[in-house]
């Protein structure tokens, strides 16, 4: 046994990389927030000087910033979605029996699990025949059914850390099941629910392969970044991208504070 | 709970579950099979799909040696990226488990929070890292160890391979870590105890009971990647197409949407394969519970 503060040489190189590796999952993206303020056109080592230009440079630029607000529109829309629809099947998963729960158990998760890129071209040929062609309504459509999987994945976990006779008693003493849904229910899940939202929104507003095949006209948010780095690169996107990373962070940051609480219960 | 419920409640799981089975057959299940029927399909002169079975699509693909070589290349990057994943995630883990005792939640939150930032921000990151004017040239040439711009950073195979390690990592340390963290202490004193040294306690009991971790990281790693397109796109060369590339192409420019389903149902059954393998696996292994789920163990 060594003592107690006392580091022995493998732990300390085992110290060593792990700092190594998270060094490297960092430093591309304090790259990116560093170079958002860099006063040339080129991304140059060392910086010469700190400047704001790319942050004016990215409010004028209008494609940029419609993108981005179709982006949060469209993220709100899908997180609408996912709460709407994703809620009330993780209710009747955890705590009703039916026939064909273990199939629907198993297609929530496929958008999650399977390529991207093979669930856009699978939309992208089927939404026409529903009636659907390519749009924004089609991208709506295709953000809501994956955030869908996430909301229900999410609620569901929760729900089964909950005693269910909690919901019975509620239901013994005469209460509607709508009455029990929101004050014996929804406070219950209430964290889990903002939390998946969190996510939700992050997550779509962050999504690209269902996105690619649906979209028509405009872009959202990081199909225009995507474009932008095809005819080459300008550190207006270092801008923008130091925006969205300051926002996810924060959501992701209260996401995961939401989920923590509830564990400690 | 599990007999037949009483009416009332029947009628209210109905108003529960309807609309999210009604959604996901529709916009998820429907599509999937559409994708099917499609891959057994001709196009006409203009390339549209039109309704005449045929079996075409599918010898041309296993005819062309475009597609299948294109998925053994894609299976070999697949395997890097994992195994330099899981090279990578298991002694930072490690470390985080087992050696911090301060700030443990901390450095937790910092690996995994990289998980939920923008992919494309991170391709993006890689590029001006790598690009020929980009920051590692001109610090490499600021000290002096070279004197010309290197062009084989950016848009080579390793550019891919270092973009996706780095964008896929966080999603193997989430299960590793979990795992390592689930392993009862007393196990580990009761190794030592015995009289085992440190490396045959972390080989015989540590690693086998954190196997289902590992098993769950690289299906993530291995799957993710499988599936990737904007990797190839953004820091790949004109040579390293991956058979994602192939259905984007083949839903876009070549429009030969038939064949494009067939590339996608190929892909499909690979992953519901390696998804199906590594579960029974990561049963066979797993004496406690492993994290599983690609968004499952975040929130």
């Amino acid at each position: 046994m060594r003592a107690r503060g006392g580091v022995d040489p493998i732990t300390a190189l085992l110290g060593i990389f792990a700092a190594g590796v998270l060094a490297f999952v960092y430093l591309p993206m304090i790259v990116v927030v560093v170079y958002s303020f860099n006063p040339d056109a080129v991304n140059v080592f060392p910086m010469r000087g700190v400047s704001l230009r790319w942050y004016r440079a990215m409010l004028d630029n209008a494609h940029l910033m419609d993108a981005l607000r179709l982006s949060i529109m469209v993220a709100l829309g899908g997180t609408s979605i996912g709460l709407l629809l994703g809620v009330p099947g993780a209710i009747a998963m955890a705590r009703h029996d039916f026939p064909g729960k273990r199939i629907l158990e198993r297609i929530v998760l496929l958008p999650l699990t399977l390529p991207g890129i093979v669930t856009g071209v699978a939309m992208l040929s089927f939404f026409p025949l529903l009636g659907v062609p390519v749009s924004l309504l089609a991208v709506l459509i295709g953000h809501g059914t994956f955030l869908i999987a996430l909301t229900l994945t999410q609620v569901y976990a929760r729900l089964k850390r909950i005693d269910p006779s909690l919901e019975e008693a509620s239901a013994d003493l005469g209460a509607p099941p709508l009455t029990t849904f929101f004050r014996v229910i929804l406070p219950n899940i209430r964290t889990a629910i903002i939390g998946s939202a969190l996510l939700s929104f992050t997550l779509s507003l962050d999504e690209i392969p269902v996105t690619f095949f649906l979209i028509a006209g405009d872009n959202t948010l990081p199909i225009e970044i995507y474009t932008i780095m095809r005819r080459g690169i300008t550190p207006e996107v270092n801008a923008i991208s130091t925006l969205v990373f300051g926002v996810s962070l924060v959501l992701i940051l209260v996401a995961s504070a939401l989920g923590e609480r509830e564990k400690e219960r | 709970m599990t007999k037949s419920p009483p009416s009332p409640r029947r009628r209210a799981l109905l108003f529960l579950v309807l609309p999210t089975s009604l959604w996901l057959l529709f916009f998820l299940v429907l599509p999937y099979c559409g994708l099917l029927v499609q891959s057994f399909l001709g196009t006409n002169e203009f390339g549209d799909v039109v309704f005449s079975p045929t079996l075409d699509p599918w010898k041309s693909f296993f005819k062309k040696s475009l597609y299948t070589g294109t998925l053994f290349y894609t299976f070999k990057i697949a395997a890097i990226v994992t195994f330099a994943s899981v090279a990578f995630s298991v002694p930072l883990a490690y470390f985080i488990a087992f050696k911090l005792t301060r700030g443990k939640q901390l450095v937790y939150t910092l690996v995994v929070v990289p998980l939920w930032v923008s992919y494309i921000v991170r391709a993006y990151a890689w590029k001006i890292i790598l690009g020929r004017e980009g920051i590692l040239n001109t610090f490499l040439q600021w000290t002096g160890i070279t004197h010309a711009p290197v062009e084989a950073f950016l848009y080579s195979q390793w550019a891919i391979v270092i973009g996706l390690v780095h964008i896929y990592t966080p999603f193997v340390l989430m299960p590793v870590y979990t795992a390592f963290e689930n392993i009862p202490r007393p196990l580990i004193e009761a190794s030592k105890d015995l009289g085992a040294g440190r490396l045959t306690t972390f080989l015989r009991v540590v690693l086998p009971l954190a196997l289902p971790g590992v098993i769950a990281g690289s299906t993530f790693a291995f799957v993710l990647t499988l599936g990737d397109f904007l990797g190839p796109l953004l820091l790949g060369g004109t040579d390293t197409m991956m058979i994602s590339n192939i259905v984007q192409n083949l839903f876009g420019t070549s429009n030969d949407r038939p064949l494009g389903s067939v590339v996608g149902m190929v892909m499909l059954a690979i992953v519901l394969l390696v998804l199906e393998a590594t579960a029974r696996a990561e049963k066979s292994f797993a004496s406690l519970e492993s994290g599983r789920g690609r968004f499952g163990g975040t929130a």
